[in-house]
């Protein structure tokens, strides 16, 4: 069975906001799809549906063809569904080692675990200097390192990005998208909610671009960058 | 001299057990964010347990293991129910708090209730001369509770910094949104927090008995010892909980025999006044992360 992940016509919100308006999307297994639109047009709340954080007030999830809705965001994670939250979610009093094993806390291959580890410090090799200092003592660009690398510490199917450039230098950004096109090369599914639309498009495959709650636009990434309304209210061009 | 050592040694002890309930009141607060005010009386129900299997002729090991286990129990249960339930409704923790304190006041009650407000004692876990160590002098009672306490403490660390769930409770006291991404059940996280928490003042409670008696009331003085203990070490510290005790213990004891013996409380409580008016966070207290 593909890891298919299938969304259809999910409303949600919090309290009387209806923060999404019936949207249906998919991501094929291998894809990377960008989730675009302006602060407030449903992104975050798009992906904290997915991990299981929020209840859809109504709509359907499957992943890999089941359906997720009843399940809690611990066992999405079990099943391969691993989010990188807005704003990073590390814990800033553990240290970046110990951030890392919690990426893999459900997991009972304690040797691959180990492998990982060595991976993810290969991967991004200012992690393994810093491993044994408290998390919240990194710089911006290292702490959004730390949770893409604590999010492949749990072996994800499908990868769930909020913002991963939000806050963060021009070059650090680069830096992170490089690596998140090396992860996908590495066979990794890839939902990333940007709003750097520009740099989101060069990555992936397929975009969906969201206003007030509902689909706008969707369509290849290489077609959207050409498309003129695109350019002009999401490219800033 | 050896009066001096009497007072630290006699400090020591008792300051052992307010850092007991001092350290599960931080654990409670740390990873629930509710000052648990029950903590007292379920306290107090569990050593009520251990007496009643103690007077059914139980062995005192397994005696007081159950009443351990049936505090543990009790705490898992009051996180897994009532404040669980309040808490998926969204209530704040004030709330929660209010439900603690409220839960206290049934304990209490039932308490009275079942066991009846006579005052009964409680038998000690060790007895014998005391011990001479030069010019020192301790009682085999100090020691015991002195060498539990700090027993106690270091497995709590060793549970915290060295396990698999230990580590799943740290990252549930600082973020349990993102602990849930982690595949945390946080839940049940919560629940053995609590667990762990009410069955330290369990053991509180059982070491307090012998010397103050068991009554519904009776531990109410180690609860707001423990209470001041916790917040003078700083509330989330759990080191600070265990020194915080130790200073109050020490420093009643000092009071009670250098000036005099009412004063105790009171001047104990007024020193802790002044160190919160200096350091409103406790002594190794920092204000909590604020959770997102």
């Amino acid at each position: 069975m593909s890891a298919d992940l299938i969304l259809s016509e999910v409303t949600a919100g919090y309290g009387p906001i209806l923060a999404l308006r019936g949207i249906s999307l998919e991501v094929r297994e291998g894809e990377v799809v960008a989730l675009l639109g302006a602060n407030g047009a449903g992104k975050t709340t798009t992906l904290r549906v997915i991990a299981g954080l929020l209840p859809p007030l109504a709509g359907t999830i499957s992943f890999a063809g089941h359906p997720l809705h009843r399940l809690p965001p611990e066992q999405r994670v079990a099943r391969g569904i691993v989010l990188v939250p807005e704003g990073r979610g590390i814990f800033p009093e553990l240290t970046v080692e110990e951030n890392l094993r919690l990426g893999a806390w459900h997991r009972r291959d304690l040797r691959a675990v180990r492998t990982d580890l060595e991976r993810v410090f290969h991967l991004f090799p200012i992690l393994r200097e810093r491993r044994a200092q408290p998390a919240g003592t990194l710089s911006g660009g290292e702490q959004q390192m730390l949770a893409i690398g604590r999010a492949l510490m749990a072996r994800p199917r499908l990868l769930l990005l909020d913002e991963p450039s939000l806050g963060l230098a021009p070059l650090v950004v680069q830096h992170i998208f490089e690596i998140l096109r090396d992860i996908h090369e590495a066979g990794a599914t890839l939902l990333i909610a940007e709003q750097n639309a520009y740099l989101a498009l060069t990555l992936a495959h397929w975009a969906y671009i969201l206003q007030n709650g509902e689909i706008r636009l969707q369509g290849e990434a290489q077609t959207l960058r050409e498309n003129p309304e695109v350019k002009a209210l999401y490219l800033g061009r | 001299m050896e009066a001096l050592i009497r007072y630290l040694a006699g400090g020591l002890s008792a300051g052992a057990l307010y850092g007991l309930m001092a350290l599960g009141l931080v654990l409670i607060y740390r990873a629930s964010e509710v000052v648990n005010f029950g903590h007292g009386d379920m306290a107090m129900i569990s050593t009520f347990v251990a007496y009643t299997l103690l007077r059914a002729r139980w062995p005192l090991p397994i005696a007081l293991l159950g009443a351990v286990l049936f505090g543990a129990f009790l705490g898992a249960l009051v996180e897994g129910g009532p404040l669980r339930l309040a808490r998926h409704r969204r209530a704040s923790p004030l709330t929660l708090v209010v439900i603690t304190l409220g839960l206290a006041l049934v304990l209490n009650g039932l308490a009275g209730l079942l066991w009846g407000h006579e005052i009964r004692t409680f038998p000690a876990m060790v007895s014998g001369p005391p011990l001479r160590l030069g010019p020192a002098v301790i009682t085999r009672e100090q020691l015991f509770n002195l060498t539990v306490g700090l027993l106690l403490a270091l497995a709590l660390y060793a549970f915290l910094r060295l396990t698999r769930i230990g580590l799943a409770l740290r990252a549930v006291t600082q973020n349990p949104e993102v602990a849930r991404l982690m595949g945390i059940p946080v839940d049940r996280i919560l629940s053995l927090a609590w667990g762990i928490g009410v069955g330290l003042g369990a053991i509180a409670g059982i070491l307090a008995a012998p010397l103050v008696y068991l009554e519904p009331n009776a531990l109410l003085p180690l609860l707001i010892k423990g209470f001041a203990a916790a917040v003078l070490g700083g509330m989330t510290s759990l080191p600070g909980a265990v020194i915080g005790g130790w200073l109050l213990g020490i420093l009643e004891n000092l009071v009670a025999g250098y000036i005099a013996t009412e004063l105790k409380t009171p001047f104990a409580f007024a020193l802790i006044v002044a160190v919160l008016v200096v350091r409103p966070a406790g002594l190794l207290g920092r204000p909590i992360a604020r959770r997102v």
